[in-house]
Formats: C-alpha cells, structure tokens, sequence
C-alpha cells in the first residue's frame, strides 16, 4: 500500500545517511498517513521528489523515513484562461511544461538539474536565468498544501494571483528544505509562452568587462528576460542575454543589444551551452554566491582569484560557482574570502553542494541573521525536530 | 486605565520628546480609525517614535507589561488593520519618512516606514527608475503600510505585489528585538521571514526600514480608454487580451455608476454613455508596446468597443488615471456611504461573478458600483447607502458578505490587497478551514506568543500559543485499522 513503510534500500540513502524506511504515498491524504504514522512512532522523515538535489545542504541527522514524493507526479488542473496550473509535487517542470505548453503557455521556472521536481524546486528555492523578470518559484507559488509534522494538513494560498488573506505560509516553504512540512500540492502562476526568443552572446576578457556589460544591459530598455556570465578561473568568458517577445521586436531588442555586447556579439535563436545548468560536476564544491549590482565586479574577481568558475545570473546578482575540490583548509578559506566580498555587497556564500567529507568541515550556510526567530518557526512547526533534521541553517 | 499602560506612558516618556506622548483624550481621538471609518476606537496612548531605537523601547515596554500594540503608518488601509486596541498603544510610524538612500545603479532604495509610497518614485525617476507596487492611495499611502497590507495595485498585474518588491527590512519584533530580516541581494539563506512579514498586517512586529527593488521605467507606455456597451463586453475583450499572449502593466474596469461617480468628481470625461470603460496600460520596448497596441486595439473592436482613446500626452495620461483612481472617493458623490469590498475571482469568472452581484444589487434594492482590477480578477465593488436610513446600514452589510461568498465560491479570495484586518476577520473560516487557520496561528506564535501585536485583526478567534490542538497521540486511526503499517 502506498502508506505503507516499507524497508529502505542503499539507494534511498539521503546524502550519504542512510534511510530505515521508504513510502511511497500518491495523494496527499496518503502523505498525511504517512506522517501520522511516523509521528507516532517518533521517527524522522526527509521528503524526496526527483531525488536531484538531495545532495544540497548538509545531510541530514537522521531519516527514518523517507517519503517518496515522486509517485504524486499529477498536473491536477491547468486553468489556461486564469494562466494556473495545480500540479502534485512529484510533477517533474518537463511534465508541467509539457502540459501547460500545449495551450501555449508556460511556468517560468528553469529546469537547473533535469529531473527536477516542483517540490524539489520549490524546497531548494532553485533558480535559473528567468528570474530576471518574473522572479523566482517564491514569486510565482499563489497557493500550497503542506503535511505538517503532526500530519494535519493545511493549506494556504489559493487558486488567484492576487490574495492577502492570511499569512503567506508558501513564503516561508519555499527554500525551507523540508525542515517545516511536506509540499503535496502547489498552484502557481503561468505566463504566455513568447512568440520568439533570441539569445545575444559576447566574449568578455574579464570580470570588469564581464560588470559593466551586464550594467549596460540590465540598465537599458531592452527588457532582457536574463543577463548570465560564465567565466573561467582567468577572467575570461561570456555574457548572453536572452529576449523574449514578437518576432519583430526580438529582432530589434536583439541587434540593440548585440550593439550593446560589442561586434563580436552573437545572435542566435537556441540557448548558448550550459545556459541555465549548474557550473559543477560532481566531486567539486558547488556556490551560490548573491551581490547587488554594483558588486558584481568585485565578486566576479574575487571568484576567479580562488580558482573557481562561475556561471549566473549576472542581472540578477545570483551567480554560481564551481570551486575545485580542495583539502579542508583551503575550501574554508575560499569560502571565507567569498563571503567576505559579498557580504561587503549586500549578498551571501552558500556552500550548495561539496563531497561528503569537505561538506563535514565546512560552514555550509554562512552568518544567517534573525536566526532565533527561525529556530522558533521551526518549534512551531515541528517541536519534535523531526522533519528533515539537520538540513537547514543554524542546525535546524 | 490599567497599570501597564502607565508603565508604557512612562517608559514611552523616557525615550520620546514630550509631543510624541500622546495621552490628552482630545488628541488620541484623532487616532480612532484609519481609512475604514465606521470602526472607531481611541486608543489609550498614542505614540509618534522618531527613530527604530525608540519604537522599539516602546514595544519593549509593551512587551514587559503585556500591553498591547498597534502599527500605524499613514492610516489609509480600507480593512481596519490600524484600528487601534482601546487598552493599547498606537505606534505611528509618521515622523519616520527619511529616504536613506536611493541606488539606481543596484535597482535599489532604502526607506523608512512612514515614506510615502509616491515619494519612492519620485526619487528614483530622475535615475530612471521606479517603485512598481502603486495602490490607489499612492499619493499619501505609507511604505510601512504597504509592507504591513503586501500592497498590490493597477500595475501588479505584469509587476507584482509589494512582496515581490522588498528584500531586506529592519524589523521590531513583538519582545522588541531589532532585527535584520533578508539581505540587499536576493534569496538571503534561511527561512524566508521577511515574506511572511510583509503582508501579516501588523500582527508579527513593525518593520522599522526597508530596503526596496526599483524598477527600470519602460521606454514606451500607451494608456488607452475604451469604451463598451456592457461590462459582459468588456468582459470578454480583458480575456481575449490575455489569451492572445498579452501581459498589460494595467487593465482596469469601470461600470456605469462607477464612471457616473467619477464624471461628477473629477469631471475625468469618459466615453458618452458607456455601459463599462476598460483603462489598458501597455508598457516596455517600443516596438513591442506598438505591436501590442495595434493587438489590443483590434480585440476590444472585435469585442464591441465603440471609442478607442489613445492618451497621447501625460495629462491625457493622468487625467485617464484620475477617474480610475479617484473611484472609491468619487462614489461619496453619488452616495452618502458606501462599503468598498475587495474580493477576487478568477478571472474567467467574471461575467458570471458580475451577473450574479447584478442579481443582488436587485433583489436586495442596494446599488452596487463596480471598479476592478480586470487584468487579475480582484474586483472592488462599491455598496452604496445612507447610513442615515434606519436598516440601510445592514442591508449593504448583507449584500457586501453576499459578494465576499460569491468570490469563495467561485474558488477566489476575501481580499486581493485591502487586507482582512478587523473588517474581514470573520470571512476567514469561510475561505479557509480550521487546520488552516490553526497552522496559520504557528507563525503567529513563533514571533508573537505573548499576542500583543495587533491582536484581534486578520484571524477570528485565535487560539493561545501553547494550546495544540488536534496534535495526534498513539497509533494512527489509519494504522490502528490495518490500512498503514510500519514494518
């Protein structure tokens, strides 16, 4: 049955830690029985979807159980004329694509890690280079159902865009790791897919010339729907922007901004290579660095300077970095010097992902402010601390 | 007046200048309501703090002595959010509007909590920018406010709500803690708080400063007024624009009585006889904005519009503006009172939603004007009455719920932006249920156990923190019947 518990096999080891039990529950009424029943018998549960980024975030300190989303793999509803769509949350973005995209429309949320589910989005808050505009899975979530830990189901949110009543419980999921409740169910907001699209490409020679192009464009009025840099640890690479829109205009926005990039610009209408992907492979230390603006040069530099690649949001000030595998004290002292520079621009270090013994001696999650006040939402939600224990900032 | 408040006096008088004290009754009553202006209560002191430091040292008084407390920023919210507590205080947020700074560069503005929503703007233009969120009240409405209620607007439909403008704020909490929440750049780590804030009306602490997204302005903006025979058509064209792939910044309706109302205020000189107008805002790359005008303008023909007027110059612009956004206070013209409602449907409901609240208005014999967010579905019907008119009063009551029950049943919400607050509180277990409320009540909880912050707004009946409700105990139903099993 799917509530059952049944035996865990290797495969269902969360990030190295192994797993006593799995279930795999299709609704979330299942889902609830799941947890009622883990409750009961005082047992942790990690929530799993596609499986893709469970490597995220330190492992956790226990999983009991580990609840395997990816059966609950329905678009429940697509509403093309109010631009929703309800899906489960082991709905892979493909699938949601898919179906939403045959009334020609879309969820602006990039496909980072293929495989991804909207669950799994949603709790890693991943991102890619469309959040320029529309902002990210948090922006675009307009209702949720969550199992809480004592397996009592709640919705918040709703089936309209716009809605103030009551608090805003998607807000506080989303990035939340699982460490609050688990995501069964999910509304989000849906945009028309554009008539044209066109990616613009140029070379930069280093991080100055990778800032201020990145400037020029975000600062002008073309629009760009993404501005992305990728660079190597020398300072060297490229910056793309992609422009969504009618044929005509994409055509005009794109040579204005190609003008923009220099004469070496490219204009092509398929996504340059690595576009919205991840700059790391598996074995490296994976970064998600944040700056405003105005730091984008000196957190470009400072990247390069400890060897590592970075490929990102550049208009966004969310970039990636691929740093390679060190021992223990030189990836602290990477990581240090990083957080030193973004910090001095507004943003933070997050150590994404990193091989299992570095992830150990590393400070994954950096200075979080109104920690307190967190680990009292945590109380609320879970005071047995038995959702995804461990996964989260200051040990939650 | 009970001891704690006089300890908060005191303790208010240790760090406040003598006129930010406010205890003369005469005075506390210009407090009474804010812009929802049938609840009245005087407050039992009123605070004007100049700076975060000091509105916290209040709130930590309130704190130690259990006293409770109210935000208030311009008083402008339409929900009873700021609507003070008899034994409690009244924390103005007023004399705290410095722009601290304004960065274009990094599409970004630091503000405190008693600046003017406009005022945002205004600073940012000359760098190109903006501030997106724009609520009708945009002229004297407060940043706080805006954070406090997740102000939306016209323009929220292709730009968002105030929650997808802020990232960092400077927050009291409810223990009178001065806390950052989120950073200047995006995706702080750790939970996301500051969402949870922005939009809790007050009851999680007062956000003492915030640092807010600007928004690039567009090249080209075309405002155009269109006129229909009916709202049905009306109707009709807003779906055909948004299914042919459109995201205008604004697309906004007016009926009939609503233009009446309007005429007679502003004199805005709307389409002769139009049974509904719809005010469509196109904005971003020219070429863009072109093609989707020709678009635009082609829709509404084919949906039976009989005046298509193209603003060509800012005070045609503004003068289209000024009907739409003086609606609400234009309707004391043709009405000596009136309840603004703010429910929302989804959008492919509203013929059928409009038809029905028709249905109301006539049954019921109370006059119902119209003006909506189309564009998303967040409808403002105006119920007009003379509340000098022994049961008139009651009846517009009635009929207001009657449309609140419409939107829940058409799978909408309470409200799209005005907030629940004390107005709509008792709305709230019909659109959500109990274990929603009550999982709500755990944020609430987290930040505010001992209650004292705004209490009585947004949720009915709150339970105390420390009760668990339904917290299940021993083997589950489900297992103890043989349907899960833990092997």
């Amino acid at each position: 049955m799917a509530t059952d518990l049944l035996e865990a096999g290797a495969d269902d080891a969360v990030d190295g830690v192994a797993a006593r039990f799995v279930a795999h529950p299709t609704t979330t009424d299942e889902v609830a029985a799941v947890v009622r029943t883990a409750a009961s018998e005082g047992l942790t549960v990690v929530p799993r979807g596609g499986g893709t980024k469970l490597g995220w975030g330190p492992p956790p300190t226990s999983a009991d159980v580990v609840l395997d989303l990816s059966g609950m793999d329905a678009v429940l509803d697509h509403q093309a004329g109010d631009l929703i769509v309800e899906t489960q949350a082991g709905a892979t973005l493909a699938t949601v694509r898919e179906t939403v995209g045959k009334e020609g429309q879309r969820l602006v949320v990039d496909e980072t890690v293929p495989g991804a589910t909207i669950g799994g989005s949603l709790a890693t808050h991943a991102s890619g280079p469309e959040r320029l505009l529309v902002g990210t899975v948090r922006d675009l979530l307009i209702g949720v159902t969550m199992v809480r830990a004592d397996g009592v189901v709640a919705k918040a949110g709703g089936r309209v865009v716009k809605n103030v009543a009551g608090y805003d419980l998607g807000k506080l999921l989303v990035g939340s790791f699982g460490t609050l409740g688990v995501i069964t169910e999910a509304i989000f907001r849906l945009h028309p897919v554009p008539e044209a699209r066109a990616w613009v490409t140029a070379p930069v020679a280093d991080a100055d010339e990778a800032h201020r192009l990145a400037h020029a464009v975000v600062h002008g009025q073309s629009v760009a729907a993404a501005v992305e840099v990728e660079l190597d640890p020398s300072g060297r690479g490229t910056i793309s922007a992609l422009l969504n829109g009618r044929h005509d205009g994409v055509a005009q926005r794109s040579a204005t901004v190609a003008a923009t990039l220099g004469s070496a610009a490219d204009v092509t209408a398929a996504p340059p290579a690595g576009w919205a992907a991840y700059p790391w492979g598996s074995g490296a230390v994976g970064l998600k660095l944040t700056c405003v603006l105005s730091g984008l040069r000196d957190v470009l530099a400072a990247a390069a300077e400890v060897g590592a690649t970075v490929r990102g949001s550049a208009g966004s000030g969310v970039l990636y970095a691929a740093l390679p595998a060190g021992d223990a004290e030189e990836t602290s002292s990477a990581v240090a010097r990083l957080r030193g520079t973004c910090a001095a621009h507004g943003g933070s270090v997050v150590v994404v992902e990193a091989p299992p013994d570095l992830e150990r001696s590393l400070d994954l999650w950096g200075p979080v402010p109104a920690l307190d006040l967190m680990h009292r939402v945590k109380d609320q939600f879970d005071p047995d601390h038995r959702l995804a224990p461990g996964r989260f900032v200051g040990g939650i | 007046m009970s001891l704690g408040i006089d300890a908060v006096t005191e303790a208010a008088r240790r760090v406040l200048p003598d006129d930010a004290v406010v205890t003369d009754r005469a005075r506390l009553r210009t407090y009474e309501c804010d812009g929802l202006a049938h609840y009245r209560v005087t407050p039992a002191l009123v605070v004007i703090p100049p700076d975060a430091e000091a509105l916290a040292a209040v709130v930590r008084a309130c704190h130690e002595h259990g006293v409770p407390f109210v935000a208030r920023g311009s008083g402008t919210g339409l929900s009873g959010g700021a609507l003070p507590h008899a034994e409690g205080v009244l924390v103005v947020t007023s004399q705290m509007r410095e722009i601290r700074e304004v960065r274009p560069d990094d599409q970004r503005a630091v503000v405190d909590p008693g600046v003017i929503n406009l005022d945002v703007t205004r600073a940012a233009t000359p760098g190109g920018y903006y501030y997106a969120p724009d609520p009708s009240s945009q002229q004297i409405c407060s940043i706080g406010g805006n954070l406090a209620e997740n102000s939306g607007g016209a323009h929220c439909l292709k730009y968002g709500f105030t929650t997808n403008h802020v990232l960092a704020a400077e927050f009291v909490s409810p223990q009178g803690d001065v806390v950052r929440l989120g950073t200047e750049a995006p995706d702080a780590p750790g939970y996301d708080l500051l969402g949870a804030v922005i939009g809790s009306e007050g009851t999680l602490g007062v956000v003492t400063e915030a640092t807010l997204r600007l928004v690039r302005l567009p090249e080209e903006v075309r405002t155009i007024l269109v006129g229909f025979q009916s709202t049905d058509q009306a109707g009709a064209a807003t779906s055909a624009i948004i299914a042919a792939g459109i995201v205008p910044a604004a697309i906004e309706m007016m009926d009939a009585l609503a233009i009446e109302a309007a005429e007679a205020a502003v004199a805005c000189n709307y389409p002769d006889g139009a049974g509904a107008v719809l005010v469509i805002e196109l904005d971003g790359p020219a070429v863009e904005v072109e093609a989707e005008y020709a678009e635009v303008e082609r829709l509404c023909g084919e949906h039976g519009a009989f005046e298509q007027r193209l603003a060509t110059d800012p005070a045609d612009r503004a003068l289209i503006w000024k009907g739409r956004k003086s609606a609400f206070a234009a309707v004391g013209r043709i009405s000596p009172d009136y309840i603004v409602q703010d429910g929302v449907i989804p959008r492919t409901a509203l013929p059928e939603v409009l038809t029905a609240i028709a249905e109301v208005s006539r049954s019921s014999g109370v006059r119902v004007a119209n003006v909506f967010h189309a564009g998303d579905g967040n409808l403002h019907p105006l119920v007009l009455f003379d509340d000098s008119v022994e049961g008139a009063g009651d009846a517009a009551e009635e009929v207001s719920g009657a449309i609140l029950d419409l939107c829940i049943e058409h799978g909408g919400s309470i409200t799209g932006e005005h907030g629940v607050g004390m107005d709509k509180a008792k709305y709230m277990p019909r659109m959500y249920g109990e274990e929603d409320l009550d999982t709500m009540q755990l944020v609430r909880c987290a930040f505010d156990p001992g209650g004292i912050a705004n209490p009585g707004k947004v949720f009915p009946t709150p339970r105390l923190c420390g009760e668990v409700p339904g917290r299940h105990q021993g083997p589950h139903p489900l297992q103890a019947a043989g349907l899960a099993e833990v092997f």
